[in-house]
């Protein structure tokens, strides 16, 4: 067992380190931040003593290495921009990203799951039909024009909501719900095929022919096999709190790690991406280590599957 | 006396009629094997009873239970039978068992549903019944998953499940079909002690002649969604009328006589959506002739108190072997 947690933790500090040098290496082809965050008009001792002062002259490996010995001192640079630690900038911006991404998941989780597993449970029925033309009309719409769509009708035309901006807890609304849509199309839509694979299943036919009442067929046998495969779409979602409301902050001005990335991109700001990139593949590997612990919960095949590694 | 009751049970699938018209009695007591090539209706007739098949299967006919119908019943009623009055085995035992709970719990489930038991005296009685179906030291692997038992462990499981109930019937709808050799003779084994200890019911669903003919007292033969031929075992065995009946013996490896070519049926099940005019059995029948395909034969009794529906049975005289139990599994 320990062993299993071991590979798990080596293969995550594996996946983060590929994650730092594809971002270093990409960063580094991509543009130079002396000519972008000074201006096409800087003089050129300016952009000389800039890259002198960032050590952009150096060889790439140097940089590399140099940037290696920085992290392992959990020195994650300073902003280029601003001249600040470029991890406190990312960690300060992540209140107000989770502030929309977890109720936005809860709301995900707590409308997608059960309109599935009920749609499921009636198949072929009105509501049935219902739940899939709403999920595929939820997970085909793009947030950037369903966001555009909410404020044209809330903000502008009804005036009952702000259009942007993080002044008050209205604020959050649209941003919310803009965001959750889709996550509950997709997982309504794989809650009830999941859910409709496991009631084929022998041992539902099983449950109910030892004669228990259909509620506990659903919720004892058939909800906790079915809870398997939602599980790792939830993971994926989980994994996306931090990062995955970048196209909907842009939408509503909301000052969250979304809007992070997209300015120090443009700004070619090194070390604030390198960092946000740390957060967010960090963040990720997480939630999938939580995954993997949930399926040991959920499925003892797994379980022993593992200790036999 | 007959505690079931099936009469002119039907069942039809998006309109495909699978079932014609099932007539069976059985009584307290009795183990009645049920036999036919797949497809023929031999499980439905028990799922459909019960209500367990798809929502979309038309049922229609009846079943009674003790004078209780159970065909257009309402929900609760039918749970009230199942697993208490009418339990069910199947054929894939492995995953006929819930992967993600213990099997002790599954057992337990059904003792707190039927007979109410809870914590330490359900937990014992569960460990008794894993004893009584056969499964080493209960008292530890009462707390292990079904994947960590053998194919014919988790059958022992299931049956102990449905001992959880004391049932009056048991359908095993072949119990032994995902079993390898040793084991099916082990599990008809278990079974038959079990009915002689309970002295509960059992409708033994199979293709497999020489279980039936070890197992049961009366055997049904089915066709195409209707049964072709019913008798005692002895009888059937060593005297069958039908066609069909008597291909399915011939067909059969004799296993110390000569080698030679196997006779096989000819021809295959025909598809319920497409079925014959006349007898379904006709187009592959030697004997059949213009009523055949025109007219569909009717149960009746035959000379030796079994039903038969075939316009020219097999010619009684000619005994196949002399008793039931020569014949090889």
């Amino acid at each position: 067992m320990p062993k299993f947690i071991l590979a798990k933790l080596a293969r995550a500090f594996l996946t983060i380190m590929m994650v730092m040098t594809f971002a270093f290496i990409v960063l580094r082809l991509s543009g130079d931040p002396a000519q972008v965050l000074l201006g096409p008009d800087a003089p050129l001792d300016a952009v000389i003593a800039f890259r002198e002062r960032w050590g952009l002259n150096d060889p790439i490996w140097k940089q590399y290495l140099a940037y290696l010995t920085q992290i392992m001192r959990l020195d994650f640079g300073v902003s280029m921009r601003s001249q600040t630690p470029a991890i406190n900038l990312v960690l300060e911006r992540v209140p107000a990203t989770l502030a929309l991404t977890i109720p936005a998941l809860i709301l995900k989780l707590g409308i997608g799951i059960p309109a599935g597993v009920y749609a499921a449970l009636h198949r072929g029925s009105l509501a049935d039909r219902g739940v899939i033309m709403l999920s595929i009309f939820g997970f085909t719409i793009p947030s950037f024009v369903l966001g555009l769509v909410l404020v044209l009708i809330f903000a502008v035309s009804l005036t009952w909501l702000p259009s942007g901006g993080q002044d008050t807890y209205w604020h959050a609304v649209l941003p919310i719900i803009t965001l959750s849509i889709g996550g509950i199309g997709i997982l309504a839509r794989f809650s009830r095929s999941a859910m409709i694979e496991v009631l084929g299943q022998p041992y539902i036919r099983t449950a109910m022919s030892k004669g228990l009442p259909w509620r506990d067929v659903v919720w004892k046998h058939a909800l906790p096999n079915a809870a398997v495969p939602i599980v790792t779409l939830v993971g994926f979602m989980v994994g996306a709190l931090i990062a995955g409301a970048v196209v909907v902050e842009s939408i509503f001005a909301w000052p969250g790690v979304g809007r992070l990335i997209v300015i120090s991109v443009a700004n070619r700001d090194l070390a604030v991406v390198q960092a946000l990139l740390l957060v967010i593949a960090a963040s990720m590997v997480i939630a999938n280590l939580l995954v993997d612990v949930a399926y040991g919960l959920l499925d003892p095949r797994l379980r022993s599957k593992r200790a036999a590694h | 006396m007959s505690f079931i009751s099936i009469q002119g049970l039907t069942v039809a699938f998006d309109g495909t009629q699978v079932l014609h018209g099932i007539d069976l009695e059985i009584g307290r007591g009795e183990a009645l094997g049920l036999v036919g090539e797949s497809g023929c209706g031999k499980s439905v007739t028990w799922l459909a009873a019960l209500g367990l098949l798809p929502g979309k299967a038309r049922v229609g006919g009846s079943v009674k239970i003790d004078g209780e119908e159970l065909i257009g019943a309402s929900r609760t009623q039918v749970e009230r039978v199942r697993g208490k009055r009418i339990a069910m085995i199947f054929q894939d035992p492995s995953s006929s068992l819930n992967p993600v709970h213990r099997v002790g719990r599954q057992i337990m489930e059904s003792l707190t549903l039927h007979r109410g038991l809870k914590g330490q005296a359900a937990k014992a009685e569960a460990i008794r019944l894993m004893d009584l179906v056969g499964i080493p030291s209960a008292a530890t692997r009462i707390d292990l998953y079904p994947h960590e038992f053998s194919g014919g462990q988790c059958q022992r499981v299931m049956i102990a499940m449905a001992l959880a109930g004391e049932p009056d019937l048991l359908i095993a709808d072949e119990p032994t079909t995902a079993l390898d050799a040793t084991i099916q003779a082990q599990i008809l084994d278990l079974l038959s002690q079990i009915r002689a200890e309970t002295g509960m019911a059992m409708v033994l669903i199979s293709h497999d002649l020489g279980a039936v003919s070890a197992v049961c007292d009366r055997a049904a033969v089915m066709y195409a969604g209707r049964i072709v031929e019913m008798n005692d075992t002895a009888a059937l065995f060593s005297a069958p009328r039908h066609p069909y009946t008597r291909g399915l013996f011939d067909a059969i490896p004799e296993i110390d006589g000569d080698r030679g070519r196997l006779k096989p049926i000819h021809g295959t099940v025909p598809d319920p959506r497409a079925l014959p005019q006349g007898c379904a059995f006709a187009p592959r029948c030697g004997s059949a002739d213009t009523r055949c395909h025109t007219r569909s034969p009717e149960p009746q009794a035959g000379r030796e108190g079994g039903l038969l529906a075939c316009f020219h049975p097999v010619a009684w005289a000619v005994p196949l072997m002399t008793s039931p139990q020569g014949i090889p599994a």
